[in-house]
């Protein structure tokens, strides 16, 4: 383990100090490389400068900092500060391939008369995003039978009446059942209790977390199918846990996305004429300040709001005058969940999951 | 799995199985931060087999322990990352709470402010 004045020297310990660690590049290189500290015509949000690591480990612990920025039921928006790309990275892929969730996999049809195809209406199934903590679940492995702690069960049985018009099939007919499959199957000997697809031992809904909220997709208006007069869909959907990597329907975040806080330097002073046509290309960014005596001049107001566009390039006088980059170790992170999860719990989870893969390396050392 | 040599077990080639640039990357940027680390790196050998090799090379303290190190640095970074969110998130409900007990006894005031001024009644 690391001792306290092992931590302190890391602290204060600089690469560049070392006696014969050259500064810089070589002279032959140096020559003929332009040297600039973030270039506009390359700058873009997800761009991080790499020359050296800059977020120092004993640091770490005092300067990291979260400031949430807006959290919802489904979005959630925070700002991450100290803290290096290839963790930011690290929670996004978790975030999007390697959490877990609950979806449809299995589906029993019994009959379907309508347009969409059995296999294409099983795979919209499963892409339907549904509001059970997978937390209260386990894997469904294939040696399992499917019982109550690996198996959520719904049933769709939708026909369309004649002399009626077009009707539609939404995720709200999706009915679930807590007792497990309601379909049998061919057994031989019919002396014994005719079996179904699933084998549950008690029912799902004396279960304390399912007791007086049943279990339904997260959305209730998403279009499965539409039924013309006379047709008939009957099926059985089993869903299970399982992750993104394995297939997208397990995703639990619409997406996952983060940007680098911009950097939106003035380099010179942008008064009068040159500042209107400033705030004309990005209004949201910048902003006129009067200075009395008619004269103007702009100011970075929202570097935040800046997404890069970089439409002063266009512009010759305003090229030289502006500079946009990226703020080091600042990421705006966005979580969108499709609902089985609240984003703040999905983050968490995201980095506990990262933690056990270090417990599994250090297992295996 | 170690890739090294038995005499100088300060140099080692780390293979792990099942992992991608997710945990690779984060392990690498933990291992350059040690100042005993000379080289740390990692490769992905092809994109369809899951496997990472992270090389290690230390100033004479044998690779396997200062790769142990990093992982277990990574995880309390991780457990810190975890407590420092908590943190961020309850405050910003008890902000967003806060904020709207006080929407709702504003609009309460108002109402009963006006509720007393009643057009009709008159």
């Amino acid at each position: 383990m690391v001792t306290k004045e092992e931590k302190r020297f890391a602290k204060n310990f600089n690469i560049n100090n070392l006696p014969d660690v050259p500064n810089g590049l070589p002279p032959h290189l140096q020559q003929t490389r332009v040297v600039s500290n973030s270039n506009p015509l390359t700058a873009n949000a997800s761009y991080v400068p790499c020359m050296g690591d800059s977020v120092k480990l004993g640091n770490f612990y005092e300067n990291f900092k979260v400031d949430v920025i807006s959290l919802t039921e489904r979005d959630m928006e925070f700002d991450m500060i100290g803290i290096d790309a290839a963790f930011a990275n690290a929670f996004r892929r978790i975030l999007i391939a390697e959490l877990p969730t609950m979806a449809i996999e299995k589906v029993l049809i019994a009959n379907n008369t309508s347009v969409i195809i059995d296999e294409v209406l099983a795979h919209r199934m499963g892409l339907i995003p549904i509001a059970a903590d997978p937390r209260l679940f386990e894997y469904l492995s294939v040696n399992d039978e499917p019982n109550e702690k690996n198996t959520i069960v719904f049933k769709l049985h939708v026909k369309c009446p004649k002399n009626k018009p077009r009707e539609k099939v939404l995720t709200s007919d999706l009915k679930w059942l807590p007792h497990g499959s309601e379909l049998l199957r061919e057994s031989g000997g019919s002396t014994s209790k005719p079996k179904t697809y699933t084998s549950f031992s008690c029912s799902q809904d004396s279960l304390p977390e399912f007791a007086n909220n049943p279990i339904t997709p997260s959305d209730l208006d998403i279009l499965i199918a539409k039924l013309a007069p006379g047709q008939e869909i009957e099926l059985e959907a089993h869903a299970v846990k399982g992750i993104g990597k394995t297939h997208a329907k397990w995703s639990p975040v619409a997406t996952a996305w983060y940007r680098m806080h911009p950097k939106v330097c003035l380099l010179g002073e942008v008064e009068d004429e040159l500042a209107e046509r400033l705030v004309k290309i990005c209004p949201n960014v910048f902003d006129i300040e009067d200075m009395g005596k008619g004269k103007k001049r702009a100011i970075v107001a929202q570097p935040r709001k800046c997404t890069m566009g970089k439409g002063f390039i266009r512009d010759d006088d305003l090229i030289e005058l502006v500079d946009l980059g990226s703020v080091e170790n600042h990421f705006i992170f966005n979580i969108e969940s499709t609902g089985s999860l609240p984003p703040d719990v999905l983050f968490t989870e995201a980095v506990k999951i990262l933690e056990a893969k270090c417990e599994t390396v250090l297992k295996e050392l | 799995m170690e890739h090294g040599s038995f005499k100088d077990n300060s140099h080692a080639t780390f293979t792990l199985g099942e992992e991608d640039h997710t945990l690779a990357n984060a392990v690498r940027f933990v291992l350059n931060q040690d100042p005993r680390v000379t080289v740390g790196a990692y490769t992905i050998p092809h994109p369809s087999l899951e496997k990472v090799n992270i090389r290690v090379q230390t100033t004479g303290d044998p690779a396997k322990e200062v790769f142990k190190d990093a992982c277990q640095e990574l995880m309390q970074m991780n457990r810190h990352v975890r407590s420092v969110f908590d943190k961020a998130v309850t405050e910003y409900k008890a902000e967003q709470e806060r904020k709207e007990k006080k929407a709702a006894e504003e609009l309460k005031r108002q109402r009963e402010l006006f509720g007393s001024m009643d057009i009709e009644s008159n």
